[in-house]
């Protein structure tokens, strides 16, 4: 027993090194060898990997494979943009002075508002002149619209493709929804020129820096406490449902609510990151909200291993830098290899990046260790024949 | 005879997929404290009346009663939580937890959401996984994960997933399927000494171990009953050797 029980401490402290080395790289590392642009860049991949935490969450764990998360990744990020929107709109009154501008648009009103002829702030619009409605707005609105769907869906025992097509719909409705109504969204343009946040000039290079820090520090948090969850017992009965569903059924739980709580869960992480987007990169635009955004986080997770919290990171930022550098080359060959890396990990490894690490990790460390060793007696001798 | 001599009541159950009677008026009563089995060839409706009874499918007509409840229009957690469970017939653990999750994955406490999140593993809790490996001859396989066990280990971890559970009533689809013959007595011996505070109804096609462990047989043949009682008469019945045993 002794012995087993230290068996589960290693597979802890395991968890522990990997975590410390993704703190690092993203602490330390990246902004040490990346210039800002490339940091601010990285910041935007980094706040596309809330989505994929939240997957591994729903899909990896509970079995539940969304293409729709970029829908609660756009939401929560219109729902930041609203707020920066609105503040931006009272800037441009103050800056302009009430008596020049009051001639050409409505005063505090988003400039878009004004093109599409509306003269006073729809109500929907009201909870965001407030800086903290708007954060519990970023976690509750799509929540809400998570647990809608899924009451809707999982209480009817709907699941597998069935769920997946179900959300590839959502996709197609709200990125409609986004761009026709153009008087309260933005339209196709989404909402742009966000300069400030609680009289904070986000544009400056400092600014930058800071939100990397802010983004970075985030979704460390998050993942922290997305394995708190997943080691709890609810964690368990996910893994449970997702192998063994019947099983847990007639065990006396009520499958479905578990279903409903990983897929809001997992819809609030990602409205996180849609978020923290807005604020690093200052616009939201329906073209996140869509389809191939969402298919794109489920393939971080799947190449960064679907099950494993810090896996997904590093699936996320191989598949964001390899699309900005080779896109811009090869923009056709980048879908082919896109296509190709993820059928090949999901034939010849399903737990992506983080099980071939598990599995020939400890071989390579072997193999490192053996090299070291000889690069050691190599350069002892060296030394010895200089003697 | 009084009623609360009877654990579970299965009184003309049937049920009929686009016609077909799967289960066909059927009537059980299985005694409280007692191992009743159910026998008949391959087809002969006996998954289909566990599904009945744990709220899997739903009757066309009849009656199932546990204690006070009326288990037709029950959930099938709702069921559970009464105190009425099941073995599938194909052993259904999860794989990727070991053998230690899947006992306290099945511990009665917790079974919401939110009381799954705030979950302890406690003394309590350690204890009585411990009691149950004992019993389901596991204990040394508590941190192997579950699709390492023999197929036998699978069909003792899942009842000791029922054990757990704290169950008046245990349904198992054939516990033995796939056992060694050691396995099957071992089994025999858990199920007499499970029996004492709780009732068992069980499936099976292995005779022998029919023979060791029932105290009452129901033989199903094409959905319907036709022979019930002691193993020793039901064997002697004629309808029985020539659908059944005969073969
Ligand atoms: N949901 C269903 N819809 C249609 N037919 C069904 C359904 N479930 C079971 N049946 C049919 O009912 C009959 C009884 O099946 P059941 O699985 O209950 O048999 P069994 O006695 O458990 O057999 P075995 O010994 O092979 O396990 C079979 O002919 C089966 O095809
Ligand atoms: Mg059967």
């Amino acid at each position: 027993m002794k012995l087993l029980e230290s068996g589960v401490v290693s597979e802890n402290r395991k968890h522990i090194i990997s975590f410390i080395i993704l703190a690092a790289t993203l602490l330390l590392v990246f902004p040490l060898v990346f210039d800002i642009f490339r940091l601010n860049l990285v910041a935007k991949y980094l706040s596309l990997a809330f989505a994929a935490v939240g997957l591994v969450i729903c899909w990896g764990h509970g079995g539940i494979l969304s293409l729709g998360q970029g829908v609660f990744w756009g939401l929560g990020g219109y729902c930041l943009a609203a707020f920066l929107k609105l503040e931006a709109a009272v800037n441009i009154a103050n800056e302009a002075g009430t008596d020049q501008i009051k001639a050409l648009t409505t005063v505090g009103l988003p400039d878009f508002m004004d093109w599409n002829q509306i003269t006073e702030l729809p109500y929907i619009w009201y909870p965001f002149k407030s800086f903290p409605i708007t954060l519990i707005c970023v976690l509750i609105v799509p929540g809400i619209v998570a647990f809608i769907i899924g009451l809707a869906i999982f209480k009817r025992r709907v699941s597998g493709v069935y769920f997946a097509i179900i959300t590839q719909a959502l996709c197609w409705i709200m990125e409609i929804l986004f761009v026709t109504r153009q008087g309260w969204t933005g339209g196709i343009n989404g909402i742009t020129d966000l300069r400030t946040c609680l009289g904070w000039d986000i544009r400056t290079q400092a600014a930058q820096y800071t939100l990397y820090f802010l983004t970075a520090g985030l979704l460390l948090a998050v993942i922290l406490f997305s394995k708190k969850i997943l080691s709890s017992k609810l964690g368990q009965l996910l893994v449970a449902i997702r192998d063994m569903e019947d099983r847990v059924r007639f065990s006396g739980y009520d499958v479905s609510n578990f279903k409903i709580f990983s897929f809001c869960l997992a819809a609030m992480i990602s409205a996180v990151g849609g978020a923290l987007f807005v604020l690093n990169v200052g616009f939201m635009s329906p073209k996140l909200v869509t389809i191939a955004p969402s298919i794109y986080m489920v393939i971080f997770c799947a190449l960064g291993g679907r099950e494993s919290l810090i896996g997904v990171v590093y699936g996320t930022l191989i598949v964001c830098f390899g699309r900005t550098y080779f896109s811009e080359q090869f923009p056709e060959l980048w879908m082919f290899l896109m296509g190709g890396i993820f059928i090949v990990v999901t034939v010849a490894c399903p737990k992506g990046l983080a099980g071939l690490f598990e599995s020939h990790g400890a071989k390579a460390l072997a193999f490192l260790k053996k090299f070291l060793k000889i690069e050691n007696l190599a350069s002892k001798d060296k030394k010895e024949v200089e003697a | 005879m009084s009623s609360t001599d009877y654990a579970l009541y299965i009184e003309n159950l049937t049920v009929s997929f686009d016609g077909f009677k799967a289960v066909d008026d059927v009537s059980i009563y299985v005694e409280k404290g007692t191992v009743h089995v159910v026998i008949g060839p391959n087809g002969a409706g006996k998954t289909t009346l566990l599904d009945l009874v744990c709220g899997k499918t739903k009757p066309t007509a009849g009656k199932i009663k546990f204690d006070d409840y009326d288990l037709t229009t029950m959930h099938e957690q709702d069921i559970v939580q009464a105190g009425v469970g099941r073995k599938f017939q194909t052993p259904s653990i999860y794989p990727s937890l070991t053998v230690f999750e899947n006992l306290e994955v099945s511990y009665p406490k917790g079974r919401g959401v939110w009381g799954a999140l705030g979950f302890k593993r406690d003394q309590e809790v350690i204890d009585r996984i411990h009691e149950v490996a004992d019993m389901i001859y596991l204990s040394d396989k508590l941190q192997t994960p579950g699709e390492l066990l023999s197929h036998g280990q699978k069909q003792w971890l899942e009842i000791g997933m029922l054990l757990i559970a704290d169950l008046q009533m245990i349904l198992l689809d054939e516990p033995v399927a796939g056992m060694s013959v050691v396995e099957r007595k071992q089994t025999a011996d858990l199920l007499r000494k499970i029996s004492q505070n709780r009732s068992i109804l069980v499936i099976e096609h292995d005779m022998n171990f029919v023979r060791e462990i029932a105290h009452r047989v129901n033989v199903m043949h094409q959905g319907k009953v036709i022979a019930e009682g002691s193993m020793e008469t039901v064997e002697k019945n004629e309808k029985v050797i020539e659908v059944y045993l005969g073969h």
